[in-house]
Formats: C-alpha cells, sequence, structure tokens
C-alpha cells in the first residue's frame, strides 16, 4: 500500500469531493461517513450504481444515518454547501460551471447510467485543483477516465486499496489509468474527509 | 484563463447559430462537451476547430452533427405510470372541453405522440384533438410523421402501454411487417409534425396541454425560462403542462404561475 502525504504541500484547499462507487458501494459509503459531523461543511456529490435505475431509496437510507442532509440531486439545482447528494437512478449526473446540477439521458458508460466518468469530468472542469475525487469498490471499470481528468487538472485523487475493497476491478482499473494522491483503507478515506473540510475554502 | 478546447467549443456553436441558426449557445454545457467530443471521434477530427471547419463549409455535414448534438431516445408510453396519471387525473377534465390543442414540444421520432393519441383515443377524445408536435430534428420528425418503429422494442412498449392502463390489445394500433411495427395512420390524423424551436421560435397557436419531456434537462436556466415562457404563453387558462420525470419548475421563474396537480409525475397546471 503506498500513502502519499506529499498532497497537503501542494494541494490548495478543496470546495467539493465527488465520490463514485459500484457493487459494494453502500457498505463502503456508510463506513467512509461515520466520521462525519453535523456542520460540515463540503459538498459531497456521489454516484452510486444500482441495480435498479427506477426509483431508488438511497437518500433516505442515508438520511437516517448521517448527521448532515441528504438529498437526490435535481436537476438545475445549485450546489448547497454541507450537502450530501446522491445522483438518481438512470440519468447522468453532470456540474456546471454556475455551480448547479445538470441531468442527461445519454448512452450509459460501462453499461452505467449514471456514470462516475461524467460526474468527475464535469466536477474537474469546473473546480479543477478545488475538488477531491474518490473512487471505491465496484466491479466495472467506470470512473478511471474521469479520475484521470480530476488528476490532469490539479485535484486532489483518492483510490480505494484495491485489497481491501469489496470489489477490486474499479480501483484497479483506475489505478491502470493514473496514480492517485492517495490510496487509502476506508476508513482512512473518511478521515481525510473531515481533514479536507478544515482546510476547506468557503 | 480558458483552455483550448473551450474557446473552441464556444466557436463552434458560434458557428453553428451564425451559419445555420440552430441555438445551442444555452444548453447544458457539460452534456454539450461530451457530445462533441463523442462526435469528433465519429468525424475522425482531431480538433472541434476542425470540425467546426468542416460544418461551416458542408451542411451534410453539419445535419449528421445535429444528430450527435440532439438526444433522440424516446419511447412508447415512456413512465407509463405518468400515462396511467393523465388516464386517472387530467381526462377526466379534458372531457369537458368541447375541442383540445395539444403541443408535444421535442417530439423526437414520435413515440410519444403515438402514445397520447393511442391514450385520446381510448378515452373518446382523439376526433376533437388537434396535436402539435414539434422538433429541431428534421430527420426525426421524418420517421415521426412514419410511424414505423422497430419491432424488437414492441414487447416493453406494450409492456409499458399495459401499465398505462391500456384497455386493448396494444397489437390493434399496428401491423408487424419484417422487422418493423407500422401504426395505425388514422392515430395521426389530426396531429400536424412541424420545425419549431424552444430556443429560437415564438408561440404559434394557443394550446390546453402541454407535454414537454425529457427536452428541458438539456437547457440551462436561461432557456428553461424562455421555453417555461412560451408555454405560459400559449396555455389557456388552467391549461396542463407536463414535464419528464426529473424535469421541475422549482428552479426557475415561472414556479408562481403554475400549481402542481401531481407531483411525482411532474403534472402541472397554469394559474
Ligand atoms: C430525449 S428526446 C425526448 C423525446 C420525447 N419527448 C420523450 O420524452 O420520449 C429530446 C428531443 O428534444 C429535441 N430538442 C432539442 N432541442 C430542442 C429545441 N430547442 N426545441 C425543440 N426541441 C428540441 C431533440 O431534437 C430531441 O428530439
Amino acid at each position: 500500500m503506498t500513502v502519499q502525504n506529499s498532497y497537503w504541500a501542494n494541494q490548495g484547499p478543496v470546495e467539493a469531493v465527488v465520490i463514485g462507487a459500484s457493487a459494494g458501494g453502500v457498505e463502503a459509503l456508510l463506513t467512509i461517513f461515520a466520521d462525519l459531523k453535523p456542520g460540515f461543511r463540503l459538498p459531497i456529490i456521489v454516484v452510486l450504481h444500482l441495480p435498479d435505475e427506477r426509483r431508488s431509496q438511497v437518500a433516505e437510507v442515508f438520511a437516517r444515518r448521517l448527521p448532515v442532509p441528504v438529498r437526490e440531486a435535481q436537476d438545475k439545482q445549485p450546489i448547497e454547501p454541507g450537502t450530501l447528494y446522491f445522483a438518481a437512478p438512470g440519468y447522468h449526473l453532470s456540474i456546471e460551471h454556475d455551480h448547479s446540477f445538470s441531468l442527461s439521458q445519454e448512452e450509459r458508460v460501462h453499461y452505467s447510467r449514471p456514470a462516475i466518468d461524467y460526474l468527475f469530468e464535469s466536477a474537474a472542469d469546473v473546480y479543477q485543483q478545488r475538488l477531491a475525487a474518490v473512487l471505491l469498490t465496484g466491479a466495472n471499470q467506470d470512473g478511471a477516465r474521469g479520475m484521470s481528468l480530476v488528476k490532469e487538472l490539479g485535484g486532489l485523487t483518492i483510490i480505494q486499496d484495491p485489497d481491501e475493497a469489496q470489489v477490486s476491478t474499479m480501483p484497479r482499473a483506475a489505478l491502470d489509468l493514473c496514480q492517485p494522491d492517495c490510496i487509502l483503507p476506508l476508513r482512512g478515506i473518511g478521515r481525510l474527509l473531515v481533514e479536507l473540510e478544515h482546510n476547506a475554502c468557503y | 484563463m480558458h483552455r483550448n478546447t473551450d474557446i473552441e467549443l464556444r466557436l463552434l456553436i458560434e458557428a453553428i447559430y451564425l451559419k445555420y441558426s440552430y441555438d445551442f449557445r444555452d444548453y447544458s454545457g457539460a452534456s454539450i462537451k461530451r457530445r462533441v467530443n463523442h462526435a469528433l471521434r465519429q468525424f475522425d477530427c482531431n480538433t472541434i476547430s476542425a470540425l467546426q471547419e468542416r460544418i461551416l463549409h458542408d451542411p451534410t455535414a453539419f445535419m449528421q452533427l445535429l444528430q450527435f448534438l440532439t438526444i433522440p431516445v424516446s419511447e412508447m408510453f415512456r413512465d407509463p405510470e405518468h400515462f396511467l396519471a393523465i388516464r386517472q387525473e387530467v381526462v377526466p377534465i379534458l372531457k369537458t372541453y368541447p375541442s383540445l390543442k395539444i403541443w408535444i414540444a421535442g417530439c423526437s421520432t414520435g413515440e410519444e405522440v403515438y402514445s397520447m393519441a393511442i391514450l385520446l383515443r381510448e378515452e373518446g377524445l382523439l376526433d376533437r384533438t388537434i396535436i402539435y408536435a414539434t422538433d429541431i430534428n428534421p430527420r426525426s420528425l421524418e420517421k415521426a410523421k412514419q410511424g414505423i418503429f422497430s419491432l424488437e422494442n414492441i414487447r416493453a412498449y406494450t409492456h409499458n402501454y399495459q401499465k398505462a392502463g391500456g384497455q386493448r390489445s396494444f397489437a390493434d394500433y399496428y401491423t408487424a411487417a419484417y422487422d418493423y411495427a407500422i401504426f395505425d395512420k388514422t392515430l395521426r390524423e389530426n396531429v400536424t409534425f412541424a420545425d419549431h424551436s424552444l430556443a429560437t421560435d415564438s408561440v404559434f397557436s394557443e394550446t390546453n396541454l402541454i407535454s414537454c419531456r425529457n427536452v428541458l434537462i438539456y437547457f440551462n436556466k436561461n432557456l428553461q425560462n424562455r421555453a417555461f415562457g412560451l408555454f405560459e404563453e400559449s396555455l389557456c387558462h388552467r391549461g396542463f403542462l407536463m414535464l419528464g420525470s426529473k424535469e421541475t419548475l422549482d428552479f426557475s421563474d415561472y414556479s408562481k404561475q403554475f400549481t402542481s396537480v401531481l407531483k411525482q409525475e411532474r403534472i402541472y397546471r397554469k394559474l
């Protein structure tokens, strides 16, 4: 396992966190969010692949367990600080330059809609080095391309340690394509989110 | 500082507007960018500037690019609960009107138009209804006029039709020929298909009901407001507005001019 701690040195404050997760994602997310405290002020935007593309209860499930507001991201909705957003099933989720969400129904990417790649790429475009991107467990290749762009545009890149991931395909695919700033187990990612908050820019 | 690709993208969109009068300037940026990048690969162009040169000098290349820029995906009785809600909550009110004008904006290849026509026929309303079905993509409109859909989707459509409260056998509405289902042409007797852009054109008629589904998510807030303005102007007092399942008036300038009848199904009425 490699953990590079250099990111604090050249990483300025972060304005938003994007997270991608697939198979095994619900448990992984609950673990990394366990340290979230009320008053956490960074927006966190999550694409979680779900088997069913119709209505989903994910936002409700997390809302019951977490001390921060949890919503399904809506089209044209401005991104609020301190809120955890989930992508709606069946639609791609993007971030626009005016810091609002947009939804779309283009083709699936790696059989997935929402696609982690699309969220990461659009977020990288908007926030550039003021973005942290986290890629977790999953059984496909989604997120790898997006992660590379986040890295290219100077954002902080974090990939779950594939040895610890419930399904390692997704983190491994991303590691094949880019060298992230940190490779961490879930607890480490949770702690890092809290640290990012202390260094956040508002 | 802008990156080269962002500059090129803006210039391309501007060139399309100046040359062909299609206005994509106020579409959601992230999705437009992806679709142009996708087109680059298909056109075998290395840069957006190269693509711009191509389409400026070759109208047929532009027509091809338009197929990438507009997202034509559709299905019959898409979101069956929505059509069921129309049947149960909206049709009883429509039945009190002596005649009806319906505008389906962004009708794409026509699946939504035929679905609406089938529903209206079963409710005994089709004969006194005029439907305006509009889109900016001439190829899609041409397909919509034909009413011929691939047979491989018919199973899914039949399922949707039943879930949407369909009262007959779905096969009554089409004849199968080879790999196609040819829809009953009497369904489109009162349908006018027309080229109309929510971005550049104005209102053409008063209407009782407007359905604009899965179009507005591709617009930015400004352009959504323009479209809602057109709908507000076109609808008669208490007219109905139907949106796609992830579209909402909530973040627009027009949220106060409409009331929501069924929030979940995105059915609104003009106040
Ligand atoms: C995803 S399809 C929706 C089809 C159908 N309404 C449905 O819900 O299944 C979107 C359609 O909007 C059309 N469109 C895009 N921009 C438009 C504009 N400015 N004015 C009218 N239609 C537009 C596209 O050409 C495309 O056919």
